[in-house]
């Protein structure tokens, strides 16, 4: 599927207008948050991934992922992705989405939703991004009939708050026979990672941009200082510095770029989320991305010197949230046993086969 | 300053692919007929020269070449699948990979008439090795130091001094190689250097083995001593080797060759592992494998974009940089691994491999432009520089 470029402009000259990344740093108060989302409603990206025939944009996955890139570089701080992803749910399963901010879960591998005979939702969301700053959640959640996916009024459900590693809501939500507001069974094709998987996805564009930016301003910023009576940038210290962070970036890009494009043209396909060609795009997305911010970041920081760790410069708000992101919809860690246990089971003669898929 | 780098999730074509399963198929037959073992790299160099004339017979070296040589004019795409089939199950492709990766085009590119019509079919036969003269005693990735000599003679050209470091030179055919032509000017350091193709039989050639820690015979020292090189072995411009030389990089950069090296001990891992793996050993596998998936996908893309005419020097010098890296830590990252298996015979098995791709390993990121000349290849396609 082609990406839908100008989609892709308009969400930037949005955010670029209305949350750019040093404004926000600067703001006296959090009134941007309002005409964000409004701006978000207005040009349609909070339904980019929901079916036409249900009122949405209907851009195509990629596409909608593409718009998490670019959300990425600017830091965005706000519920797009979770909102987006909540849309693709539930238009996958027939259902309308309300307008407003919507949570998206669960988020974490372990966490037990579970949906009574009565309809009844009741469970454990835990580090649920932005819930409380959010009217609904769409969960995908266990049955006695199997997976349903529910849209629930978080009005009803216990919130604790607690912040990210970015000081961004991550909040326990507990849900105890709450009604949802519509449900209905999963989509074939979908298993109970089906959540997670979506939301690796997503992070995995979002940590991609923040590195896009991170490596643009390391780069501004080097070849601007002075030191030692030099521009730092022609230091080979710091130009090989520089030059690791950008294969950082570049296998970021690439790798999310990569299961975007997967996502998109696989489940386009009729394949399914245990297909393992999808499986190995994303799981390998969100686990490259990971380290890789993980090392950008440090180098980016120590490249900064103290200038980058102050309140007013807007390094942190681009490296704390790409390394908080690394935990939402699960972390590195638990991806790579997830699809070692796949690698292992399907033997050793059968993993350069897969490898070699695309 | 904004970074332009951008990767293409490129998808290989089914044609692509179905030559990828018609490549499989021939090598698993090859293996299923004891000609090689794709844990144990094949040393005889027969059965490299025989196994390059089946290649050859297939049609599967200097495919993207012109017809009137010989090639096909295939895509670049088909080339870097049936290397990537040859390069991750060890197929004895001695002979012929340097010459079908960049010998060949460099030809092509450069070379006389009468040179491009006499040996590029005999590389597409199978039956030319090529190597490359770069590096000297004393110089090592310092090009510009180059200081082996090439002096006007009646009717040609004279070559002395010595080539060092020289994979395959014992074994080839021919030796594309850079020599001193005149002195470097203070404006430009690079100025001076000529390219060309020297006959390895030639009067005058000495070929030096040097032992490697892995066990590995195939580096040389190569003496030159008043070698006579015809005209027509020119390639390209006299004092100019150094603007050609760029142009083929990125082709010899970002190819799988930069991340497969060590791909028997991942497979063997897994299936060491069995589906017996705890989550630790599971985890170490899944991030392996992930980081390889990565680094191939962003190998395919920047083959895709040679494909389309594009120079992605500094995208190339990433793949490798990021490849050579990883392809070198993991035997070390596999040992971690399987820290706490038991020592059985399956085990040991697996340590042999392990072993030997632990020895080879710190080659990896000096061969072809070591990390640091890379990193500097990077920052200036960055525009640092």
């Amino acid at each position: 599927m082609q990406v839908d470029t100008i989609v892709l402009d308009s969400a930037e000259r949005l955010f670029q207008d209305v949350a750019d990344i040093q404004s926000v740093v600067s703001a006296k108060n959090t009134s941007w948050k309002e005409k964000l989302w409004s701006g978000i409603e207005e040009n349609g990206l909070n339904i980019a991934a929901v079916p036409e025939c249900l009122g949405g944009a209907e851009i195509g996955l990629q596409s909608a992922l593409g718009i998490l890139r670019i959300a990425g570089r600017m830091a965005l701080s706000a519920p797009l992705a979770e909102t987006i992803l909540a849309g693709w749910m539930l238009g996958a399963a027939g259902l309308t989405a309300p307008t407003g901010k919507i949570a998206f879960g669960p988020a974490r591998f372990g966490d037990g939703i579970f949906m009574k005979l009565d309809g009844t939702v009741s469970g454990r969301a835990s580090h649920l991004p932005f819930a409380s700053e959010c009217s609904h959640a769409v969960l995908l959640v266990q049955g006695h009939q199997g997976l349903s996916v529910v849209l629930v009024p978080l009005a009803d459900a216990q919130i604790t708050s607690r912040q990210s590693l970015a000081y961004e809501p991550l909040d326990h939500v507990t849900f105890k026979d709450v009604q949802p507001v519509a449900s209905a069974a999963a989509p074939a094709g979908f298993d109970k990672d089906t959540a997670l998987l979506m939301g690796a996805a997503a992070r995995s564009m979002q940590i991609a941009g923040a590195m896009e930016k991170i490596l643009a301003i390391t780069m501004d910023y080097a070849t601007q200082r002075k030191a030692f009576e030099r521009t730092i940038s022609k230091f080979q210290a710091v130009q090989h510095g520089i030059a690791q962070l950008a294969g950082e970036v570049a296998v970021s890009l690439s790798a999310a770029e990569s299961a975007a494009e997967a996502l998109d043209s696989l489940l386009g396909a009729g394949r399914g989320f245990d297909d393992p060609e999808l499986q190995l795009e994303v799981m390998s997305a969100k686990i490259r991305v990971s380290t890789a911010i993980r090392k950008g970041a440090a180098i980016a920081h120590q490249l900064h010197g103290a200038i980058g760790v102050t309140n007013e410069h807007i390094l942190h708000r681009l490296t704390l949230r790409g390394l908080a992101w690394r935990d939402d919809y699960g972390n590195e860690s638990q991806w790579s046993e997830k699809l070692g246990t796949l690698i292992c089971g399907r033997g050793a003669e059968a993993l350069w086969p897969l490898l070699s898929t695309r | 300053m904004t970074s332009t780098l951008e990767f293409q999730p490129l998808r290989l074509p089914e044609r692509v692919q179905q030559l990828r399963l018609e490549v499989r198929a021939f090598i698993q037959s090859e293996i299923d007929a004891g000609v090689f073992n794709p844990d144990d790299p094949e040393t005889d160099w027969e059965i490299h020269r025989q196994f390059a004339r089946k290649v050859a017979a297939r049609g599967w070296i200097g495919m993207t070449w012109p017809k009137q040589y010989g090639g096909q004019e295939r895509s670049f795409l088909d080339r870097y699948v049936v290397n990537e089939e040859m390069l991750v199950h060890n197929a004895p492709n001695t002979v012929y990979f340097t010459a079908d990766r960049q010998s060949g085009p460099t030809l092509i590119r450069y070379a006389s008439e009468r040179i491009k019509s006499e040996v590029l079919p005999k590389i597409i036969a199978g039956e030319a090795c090529f190597c490359i003269g770069m590096s000297e005693p004393d110089s090592g990735s310092d090009l510009f130091a180059a200081k082996c000599k090439a002096t006007r003679s009646e009717g040609g050209w004279r070559i002395n001094g010595t080539k060092i470091w020289t994979t395959n030179a014992h074994q080839s055919n021919y030796m594309i190689g850079i020599f001193r032509t005149s002195a470097p000017t203070t404006e430009n350091r690079r100025h001076g250097l000529t390219s060309f193709l020297v006959d390895m039989k030639a009067p005058g050639i000495t070929c030096n083995l040097i032992d490697q820690m892995s066990g590995i015979r195939d580096f040389n020292e190569v003496v030159f001593d008043d070698v006579f090189l015809p005209d027509d072995q020119l390639i390209g411009e006299v004092d100019g080797a150094w603007k050609q030389a760029t142009t083929e990089l990125a082709y010899e950069r970002s190819g799988p060759e930069r991340f497969l090296e060590t791909f028997a001990v991942l497979r063997n891992l897994v299936g060491l592992a069995g589906n017996s793996a705890d989550q630790r050993l599971g985890e170490a596998i899944g991030r392996l494998v992930a980081e390889l998936h990565s680094l191939r996908r962003m190998s395919v893309s920047v083959a895709g974009m040679l494909e389309a005419g594009r120079e992605p020097t500094a995208e190339a010098a990433i793949v490798k940089d990021l490849g050579t890296i990883w392809e070198q830590d993991l035997p070390q990252r596999v040992r971690d691994a399987i820290a706490f298996l038991p020592a059985d015979e399956a085990f040991d098995r697996f340590d042999e491999v392990l072993q030997f791709t632990t020895r080879i390993a710190p080659k990896l990121t000096i061969q072809g432009g070591t990390t640091e000349i890379l990193r500097g290849v990077i920052a200036r396609g960055l525009g640092l520089r």
